[in-house]
């Protein structure tokens, strides 16, 4: 077990053990363990932020591994974080994403780490954001968010990455209202993957319909994730995309957007936590009120969160 | 420190057969037991188990062999693991394993060796029992 010092020490001297530990941390959301976050800062370091959505088994997990490689192969530092669900019922999931993985695990400058959707404290969204900033400032150049493509919280999480890539498969597209409402919309780059099967190219001409209503041209590409066919492309129109977010201004948009996030949810569990405990200190003494009925629990949630105001 | 509400465990298969009928079902298990478990695949070496497990943090790390192979596979993990930090990880071994081999392994350090006549259930309490929950 690392203390806390040395934890920091061994942090910011690039040990991943100590990087593993301190997600896990502020995956529990422990709001102490949050504040180390602070030791960690390191000005001015970014990382290239690139969400992969899109339906079960599309081939995220095998085209981010692709992704990986390739950016691995020019010399960048990528860390990969694989979301799957977790059973709404027993919290446990099966997190089977790294199963892709075996033809780039164990190469140097990488970093793979599962999350289950519901297994942290307030939920995925609440712990992508810090998560993402301590890979920031451990010095990834890049970062590759995986995510299931279901899910509010998943569209919370994938709205705030620099590039996000929709993946596909033939069929699928062919019925336009299957994609899950919100999904198109947020696509930087869309892939058909598995190209290899018959209709692919149908597919994509359907998106590029279907994505011409929208407000930007948003490239629509075919790749074949088990054997790298397409991926270059892939990588010259994030490049591109990158590029041009860097131009004119959108990449500082959805960085703000993302810390800002990152900064009302931290904000919002201080004060939470803060309040749940006065309410209780407050309610000691009046619950009988309260359950002989005399007190409805609404007029007093309310009178109880003006003088929590009050007094600040 | 803060701590996790959940147990994590890595269900890996070190050695070269192919059969991970076994694993998934201890996997399935843990799963419905509440556990997060990261599942890596067929024919993983020790190097490639230990640096899974100490990248995704794990408490436990659950092997399974059919191969023959546990005799080496096993303790190399343990080894691995102690050498690189994760000392305070459970290791629980599975799989065809002769009753002669176990005493062993177990002075190598695998805590528990449940053989195919094990009920997931006593395998999810051995784990509830021992790991250490970071
Ligand atoms: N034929 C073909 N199969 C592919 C391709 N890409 C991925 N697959 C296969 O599709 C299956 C699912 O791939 P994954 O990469 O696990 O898909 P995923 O979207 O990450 O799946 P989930 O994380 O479970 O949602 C695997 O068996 C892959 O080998 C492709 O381009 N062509
Ligand atoms: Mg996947």
């Amino acid at each position: 077990m690392l203390y806390k010092n040395e934890l920091i020490q061994s942090f910011l001297s690039g040990d991943m053990r100590a990087l593993a530990r301190t997600v896990s941390m502020v995956e529990a959301g422990d709001l102490q363990s949050l504040q180390l976050l602070a030791a960690f800062a390191r000005e001015g370091k970014r990382a290239r932020l690139i969400g992969i959505t899109g339906p079960p088994g599309a081939g995220k997990s095998t085209l981010a591994a692709k992704l990986a490689e390739s950016l691995l192969d020019r010399g960048e530092r990528v860390a990969l974080l694989l979301i799957d669900p977790s059973s709404p019922f027993t919290g446990g999931a099966i997190l089977g994403d790294r199963i892709r993985m075996h033809a780039i695990a164990g190469r140097s400058g990488l970093y793979i780490r599962s999350l289950g959707s519901r297994g942290s404290l307030g939920g995925l969204s609440r712990a992508v954001p810090p998560i993402v900033q301590l890979l920031e400032n451990f010095g990834f150049d890049a970062i590759i968010l995986e995510t299931v493509g279901t899910g509010q919280a998943e569209t919370d999480v994938i709205e705030t990455v620099d590039s996000v890539v929709v993946v596909t498969v033939p069929g699928l597209g062919d019925d336009v209202q299957a994609m899950k409402a919100g999904i198109i919309e947020i696509a930087d780059v869309f892939v058909v993957n598995k190209a290899d099967r018959e209709g692919a190219e149908r597919t994509a001409r359907q998106m590029e319909e279907a994505l011409k209503l929208g407000p930007s041209d948003v490239p629509v590409l075919t790749t074949i994730a088990t054997t790298g066919v397409g991926v270059p492309a892939l990588i010259s129109s994030l490049d591109a995309h990158y590029q041009t977010m860097l131009a004119d201004g959108e990449l500082a948009k959805r960085r703000e957007r993302r810390l800002r996030k990152a900064l009302h949810a931290y904000a919002a569990s201080l004060v939470s936590v803060r309040l749940a405990e006065w309410v209780e200190e407050q309610l000691t003494g009046h619950w009988a009120d309260i359950e002989s009925g005399r007190v409805d629990i609404y007029s007093c949630g309310r009178r109880l969160a003006e003088e929590f105001q009050k007094g600040r | 420190m803060s701590q996790r509400s959940f147990i994590r465990v890595l269900v890996a298969k070190p050695g070269l057969d192919g059969h991970d009928r076994g694993a998934k079902i201890v996997a399935r298990a843990l799963r419905d037991a509440g556990m997060e478990v990261i599942y890596t695949g067929l024919r993983q070496t020790p190097e490639q188990i230990v640096e899974a497990a100490l990248q995704e943090d794990v408490d436990v790390v659950a092997l399974s062999c059919l191969s023959g192979a546990h005799n080496y596979l096993f303790p190399k993990v343990v080894e691995l693991l102690r050498q690189q930090g994760g000392a305070d990880i459970l290791v629980l071994g599975g799989g065809v394993i002769p009753e002669e081999d176990i005493p062993a392994l177990k002075q190598s350090g695998v805590k528990e060796i449940f053989t195919p006549g094990t009920t997931t259930q006593a395998i999810v309490e051995f784990i509830r029992a021992h790991a250490i929950q970071k």
